[in-house]
């Protein structure tokens, strides 16, 4: 029990059941299961672009990508151009969206390291011109995903979503792609400490650079998934995302300075706040209410969290938070 | 004022454990108005949780405080400046953000109003002119830019700022680790000033003689117990090495050197032809970077270091480089990481399964070297930071003797390393070498040239004398880092 109350992950879990808890104990138990599935269903795109967003907030401070809304709104109308409502091009439609979002990725990352624009106004500055784009490349684009593939996207196997199967898979290889690969273990690096990293002989910019593209490649593909869902596509289906990319990230027991990564906690995060809407719509709660709501809930999760990782458990207290902080103030200046 | 003046700081049964570490077991330490008392001991042997203890940064699992005769129950950092008891952390505490005026300012609460930013740098300015006289600091840089060994003269002389608060202990951790020969003498003879005037220091240094020259009394620690306690004067180099619990570790005597001359694995030339001598380094040579601390010699292993992947201009690196860190928080140690992770990272390559990373393979290449250069830790899956100062600098050093890279290059890597894994070191560095290795090595211990084939003494980011092993001296090395007095 000590042991599982010290996994950072676990908190977010206990926040998505305390919500459900509450939601059900509102409607006497009446539509448990329904909800369960579709916010289970709803989770699998926060989840995709909380990977994204975990890489990118991995590599040390300042390391943000804000296109992602922008590339996820393009993802979708390439997809849904290139598919054309016909099922056979559907893996043509997916890669398109996939390559659209690693040339984001790249134009990212060029932004950051050819113009040093520090990423959360090179991401954001991105995000304008990838709606300019969007604009006029989807301008009037009513298509319609090809029916097999919104089916594949909606398919449920006992109440369960096949999709949120697959991306339980997908977020398991990510979690082995970041403890035990040396592209992995780069981030890590980098992300407590880049000039210790360098001098340990990681390539520093190139980890920099496939890490912005994944993130990148990761929203292509969360587009064109989430225009089989909603059948088709939109500007503005991926605004959401914005905050619960980074929402999940954080809640999920991932360091915001960097460094540490936690990809469990995705999942215990994307379900608390997808299970969150769900309850506040239960209760009928207004649109603005909601969001100030929304908003509270994930202040006083992100607070409640970082008071047990400060509190818990024994350390050595002065090195360890003074090397902590020598490391921290030396990678924010840097 | 005579050595009778009074107690400043008692403690009596202090015990300290991190987790189920005991790192002190019970101990009675005081220190007397008007006397220096020299700690020593080996890395992870109390010293420096006994001197957090001392300065209130850390409360002791058990036993009690008096500070000028009178027990403090509530004992802490604002107790402690209050009483007039400072620290000088061996890792340093400055606020790298900040400038030296400001750092000053944030020990001297009562700097306020305005122009507090030109009485900070006024007061720290005269403190530094006082213990080194010749620093070139200014009050107004960013200590993010200034070198390690400058970093440490300000810590050093914020400790002797005095505003409001009275000022009657200072404990030095390894003060002199980062400071090249010269600037250390500087702050030894002020140390035996201030306790002339009837202050009160604790110093605490690998280097024997520092402590033998410039302390009355010593006290040596060994596994959290004090085991030995006398006046200075009591103590030779030979008892307290023994005392300290280390084989007769007497200095060996430096090699001669019969090898033949290996390929060149780094030549680097001068940039401007204004007679600066170039550097060879060939495979199989250990290669000495002299000259007083912060004169370019810390970037030139890092040109070296960057010239490994990119080529320079005028500088050529034919092999794989791998680099120990002096400056161990800002430039080596992963925080959040195991020490088998820290010592990985570097030769991640040979650590591969399939294409995956084996933990098993890494805790393996971890514990053999963990055994190899002794780092005192039951399990190399333990947070690299459970370990004191001078085994962190250890892992750094298996990092880089573990990795595939035939150039070594050490940035005054000893700084806070015991004697008698140094002795170690430098056998492991001689038998590497013997092996076909290159090592360039920067060291502020004169002592560690006589390790060297070939040394360059650095002046003002130039080289300015090429030594060979035999014509090799100490005079020779402080004459030409002084050249610029005289003409050249």
């Amino acid at each position: 029990m000590e042991r599982l109350l010290g996994k950072p992950w676990i908190w977010s879990f206990a926040g998505a059941a305390v919500v459900f808890g509450v939601t059900i104990a509102f409607t006497g138990g009446r539509g448990a299961g329904g909800m369960l599935s579709a916010t289970l269903s709803l989770a699998v795109f926060t989840v995709i672009v909380g990977v994204a967003q975990m890489f990118v907030i991995t590599l040390g401070p300042g390391n943000v990508d804000l296109s992602l809304p922008a590339n996820i709104g393009l993802a979708s109308a390439i997809a849904m151009k290139v598919m054309a409502g016909d099922d056979a091009m559907v893996p043509v439609g997916i890669a398109a969206a996939i390559a659209g979002g690693v040339a984001i990725g790249l134009a990212n990352y060029l932004l950051i390291r050819a113009l040093r624009i520090p990423p959360i106004i090179a991401t954001l500055s991105a995000s304008f011109i990838i709606q300019s784009i969007d604009i006029s490349y989807g301008r009037g684009l009513q298509i319609k995903p090809p029916p097999g593939f919104a089916d594949l996207t909606s398919l449920q196997v006992g109440g369960v979503s096949v999709l949120a199967v697959v991306t339980l898979i997908f977020t398991i290889g990510a979690g082995v792609v970041l403890s035990r690969t040396i592209y992995g273990r780069s981030v890590l690096a980098i992300g407590q400490n880049p000039r210790a990293a360098w001098l340990a002989g990681v390539p520093v910019e190139r980890i920099r650079c496939l890490t912005y593209i994944l993130a990148g490649a990761l929203g292509g593909l969360n587009g064109a998934l989430l225009a089989g869902y909603f059948r088709g596509a939109s500007i503005d289906i991926g605004n959401e995302y914005l905050l619960a990319s980074i929402a999940v990230v954080v809640i999920g027991g991932t360091s915001v300075s960097g460094g540490r990564a936690n990809v469990p906690g995705l999942w215990g995060a994307a379900l608390f706040l997808v299970f969150l809407q769900v309850m506040l719509n239960t209760f009928g709660t207004d649109a603005g209410p909601r969001l100030v709501l929304t908003g509270l809930v994930i202040i006083a999760v992100i607070v409640a969290a970082g008071a047990r990782r400060k509190f818990g458990g024994a350390r050595r207290p002065a090195t360890d938070r003074q090397a902590l902080e020598a490391a921290d103030a030396h990678s924010g200046t840097s | 004022m005579s050595p009778d003046a009074g107690e400043v700081v008692r403690c009596e049964a202090v015990a300290m454990s991190f987790g189920n570490v005991r790192a002190l077991a019970g101990i009675d330490f005081h220190v007397d108005a008007g006397e220096c008392v020299g700690l020593v001991g080996h890395n992870g042997a109390g010293k420096s949780t006994l001197m957090h203890i001392l300065a209130g940064t850390l409360p002791p699992t058990c036993g009690g405080i008096a500070v000028g005769g009178t027990a403090q129950p509530a004992y802490g950092v604002a107790a402690a400046h209050r009483l007039g008891i400072r620290c000088v952390f061996q890792e340093l505490s400055l606020c790298p953000n900040l400038t030296v005026a400001e750092n000053a300012r944030v020990f001297h609460r009562t700097l306020r109003g305005f122009g507090w930013r030109r009485r900070a740098g006024a007061l720290i300015l005269k403190q530094l002119d006082t213990i080194f006289p010749d620093h070139k600091i200014q009050p107004g840089a960013t200590v993010s830019d200034l070198s390690i060994g400058r970093r440490q003269m300000v810590e050093v002389a914020r400790a002797f700022t005095v505003t409001d608060a009275p000022l009657r202990l200072v404990i030095l951790d390894e003060p002199t680790s980062s400071l090249d020969a010269h600037t250390a003498g500087q702050l030894l003879s002020f140390v035996r000033r201030f306790v002339a005037g009837g202050g009160s220091c604790i110093l605490i240094s690998h280097l024997l003689n520092e402590i033998l020259h410039h302390c009355d009394r010593v006290v040596v620690l060994r596994d959290g117990r004090i085991v030995a306690a006398d006046q200075a004067r009591a103590f030779t180099r030979d008892r307290l090495v023994a005392a300290m619990g280390a084989e007769a570790a007497t200095a060996r005597p430096t090699r001669v050197k019969v090898r033949q001359a290996g390929e060149i694995r780094v030549l680097a030339r001068a940039e401007k032809n204004d007679g600066a001598k170039p550097v060879t380094a060939r495979a199989g040579e250990i290669i000495g970077l002299a000259g007083l601390a912060g004169h370019g010699q810390t970037k030139f292993l890092l040109d070296v270091f960057a010239a490994s992947e990119h080529p320079a201009d005028g500088l050529k690196v034919t092999a794989p480089v791998a680099l120990v860190a002096g400056d161990r928080q800002s430039d080596g140690v992963f925080p959040f990481w195991s020490i088998a992770e820290n010592i990985g990272i570097r030769s991640l390559n040979r650590l591969k399964r399939g294409i995956f990373l084996s933990p098993e393979m890494e805790a393996e290449h971890a514990e053999s070297w963990r055994r190899r250069i002794g780092i005192r830790a039951q399990d190399v899956h333990a947070n690299i930071l459970w370990l004191s100062g001078g085994n962190q600098q250890k892992v750094l050093f298996a990092r880089a003797l573990g990795s595939d890279a035939a150039i070594v290059l050490m940035d005054d890597p000893m700084r806070g390393v015991d004697v008698a894994t140094k002795l170690e070191v430098y056998d492991m560095i001689h038998a590497e070498a013997a092996k076909g290795r290159t090592f360039i090595w920067y060291t502020t211990e004169l002592e560690e040239l006589g390790h060297c084939d070939h040394v360059y003494v650095f002046r003002n980011g130039r080289i300015v004398a090429d030594l060979h092993h035999d014509e090799l001296s100490e005079e020779k090395v402080i004459q030409s880092s002084f050249q610029e007095q005289r003409p050249a």
